[in-house]
């Protein structure tokens, strides 16, 4: 063990694994995301059977383990139903995004609930439709709520594309275990903890990298809420009768 | 201390205030919980075979006779996946504590590598982790540590540093009144953090600790990597000897969910049962 670093051929392999990686998170990102809204919306409803639809969903997605997911969607589910496994990638994006959906659905609803109530009178008396509502009033003031635990979570999910390598997509976990098996017949077994030291910073990277531009954007919907000076419409010069400071 | 006044009709009815040991709501559970841990951690034993006597029809996706007959071998593996959780985080149910103490300490060289720490483990994953320590231990020469052992303390530190998060927090709703009253009693530090502080803490930190066990149960499925003979192992080992892939992967899912919502679904009863007292 002499050296803490691998060479540049090992990081190539790493790098390609590294895009993969980023490729499933964004595809489980936005797909968790979507759900999240919806489902969450949905544990809102007033339709009963709507509400138990979206109480089951999160009930299993949070329930199950995303390791045994992950392999129940991409081996048991294709073979099942019949269906080609085309791309292991969709595959595992897909099982990423349930587990996500469950987990940011209570976010989503936690923080819709924590929108004052007034606000919600206020838009039906201003009669808006129950998606203005939603669109323009509801979910801009639940964002700021959201964002903090949407950040955690997503490293969460960085954390669990780690899982995929053990179906055989080739990820930085995958390239990996690749390096390991070209090094084992030339190298001592120490060296394999420099190569774990090495992806367990690149993973670590990853997540800080996230949690960065998590709180960008937290400041910027922060800023929003506050008020920049060039959307808010001029104060009306006299005072409105009946409204006292 | 007894009750001098009468208490209004809409006044909590007053209880008398007894030690806990005392409190049969408080003494049945744990001696259950006790029992149910040493069973589990005398009785489970990892056997790593899991072999069928039964084939499935080949000519069927689903196979009913075949799914029922596995369910033994699933219950094997998830007896050991319990075993492994509840070793792991008693671990982390400790370490947590120690590093939150850490991590609030007033030396600056003390408190950054509690930090660091910290956040290194909270945000790499946990297969890499436990790679790292498989790793790790065959390169040692002084270590030589079973799969099982591995998954229970990479499980532990890892799920420590989630705990220690959630004892921080604990920590901190502590009001600033009980600290300065425990300074103004002139209490020595041992004495705050065991008579004062850590007794209004850890009410507090109970749920997150709960939910933190179930998660901790979702991520030890991990350890077939190591070789841990445990649910998803089983789950492996059958579709490499049949050739059936689905019946013992829906089987898994189905016998995680089993524990795990019943789980879930206990922790929210706790509390809300510690919010209701707390009011």
């Amino acid at each position: 063990m002499d050296s803490w670093l691998l060479d540049s051929s090992q990081y190539e392999l790493i790098w390609e694994g590294a895009l993969v990686t980023l490729q499933i998170l964004a595809y489980s990102f936005l797909l968790g995301l979507a759900l999240s809204l919806v489902v969450g919306v949905a544990r809102l409803s007033s339709r009963q059977w709507v509400r138990g639809v979206a109480f089951a969903y999160v009930e299993v997605a949070r329930g199950i383990s995303s390791i045994v997911l992950l392999f129940v969607i991409a081996i048991a589910v294709p073979i099942l139903f019949e269906i080609e496994q085309q791309s292991l990638i969709l595959l595992a994006s897909i099982a990423l995004g349930i587990n996500m959906g469950g987990y940011g659905a209570e976010i989503v609803r936690g923080s819709i609930q924590a929108v004052p109530k007034g606000q919600t009178e206020a838009t039906i008396a201003l009669n808006l439709s129950p998606t203005q509502r939603l669109r323009h009033v509801i979910l801009p003031q639940a964002m700021r709520l959201i964002l903090p635990p949407m950040g955690n979570l997503t490293i969460e999910i960085l954390k669990g594309t780690a899982l995929v390598s053990l179906i055989g997509v080739t990820d930085i976990m995958q390239a990996t275990r690749l390096i390991n098996q070209q090094r084992l017949f030339t190298q001592s077994a120490a060296d394999l903890t420099v190569l774990y030291v090495n992806v367990l910073l690149i993973y670590f990277l990853l997540s800080q990298i996230i949690a960065v531009l998590f709180r960008l954007a937290e400041r910027r919907v922060e800023s929003r809420y506050r008020g920049g000076d060039a959307e808010v419409p001029a104060a009306p010069s006299a005072p409105i009768p009946g409204v006292t400071k | 201390m007894t009750a001098t006044e009468p208490t209004t009709s809409d006044e909590v009815q007053y209880r008398p205030h007894r030690a806990w040991y005392r409190r049969t709501d408080v003494v049945v559970p744990l001696i259950l919980v006790a029992l149910g841990y040493t069973m589990l951690i005398v009785a489970v034993e990892e056997k790593s075979f899991f072999r069928t006597r039964l084939t499935a029809k080949g000519s069927e996706n689903f196979d009913w006779m075949y799914f029922w007959h596995l369910v033994p071998l699933m219950w094997q593996g998830l007896q050991v996946l319990a075993k492994a959780t509840v070793l792991g985080f008693t671990i982390a149910a400790v370490l947590g504590l120690l590093l939150a103490l850490g991590r609030r300490s007033g030396n600056r060289f003390v408190r950054w590598p509690f930090v660091a720490f910290i956040e290194f483990i909270r945000s790499t994953p946990l297969l890499v982790q436990l790679f790292f320590a498989q790793a790790y231990v065959r390169a040692s020469d002084s270590l030589s540590w079973s799969p099982i052992t591995i998954l229970v303390v990479v499980l532990g530190i890892h799920y420590a540093t989630y705990c220690s998060e959630a004892y921080r927090a604990g920590i901190n709703s502590v009001p600033p009144g009980q600290w300065e009253a425990a300074t103004a009693l002139n209490l020595g530090s041992t004495t705050k953090w065991l008579r004062v502080i850590l007794p209004q803490a850890i009410p507090n930190v109970l749920p997150s600790l709960g939910n933190f066990l179930v998660a901790a149960f979702k991520d030890a499925p991990l350890g077939f990597i190591v070789g841990v003979p445990e649910l998803l192992f089983f789950a492996n080992t059958v579709r490499g000897s049949d050739f059936r892939p689905t019946e013992p992967y829906i089987l898994a899912g189905v016998g995680f969910l089993l524990v795990s919502i019943p789980a879930a679904w206990a922790v929210r009863r706790l509390e809300r049962k510690i919010a209701y007292e707390r009011t």
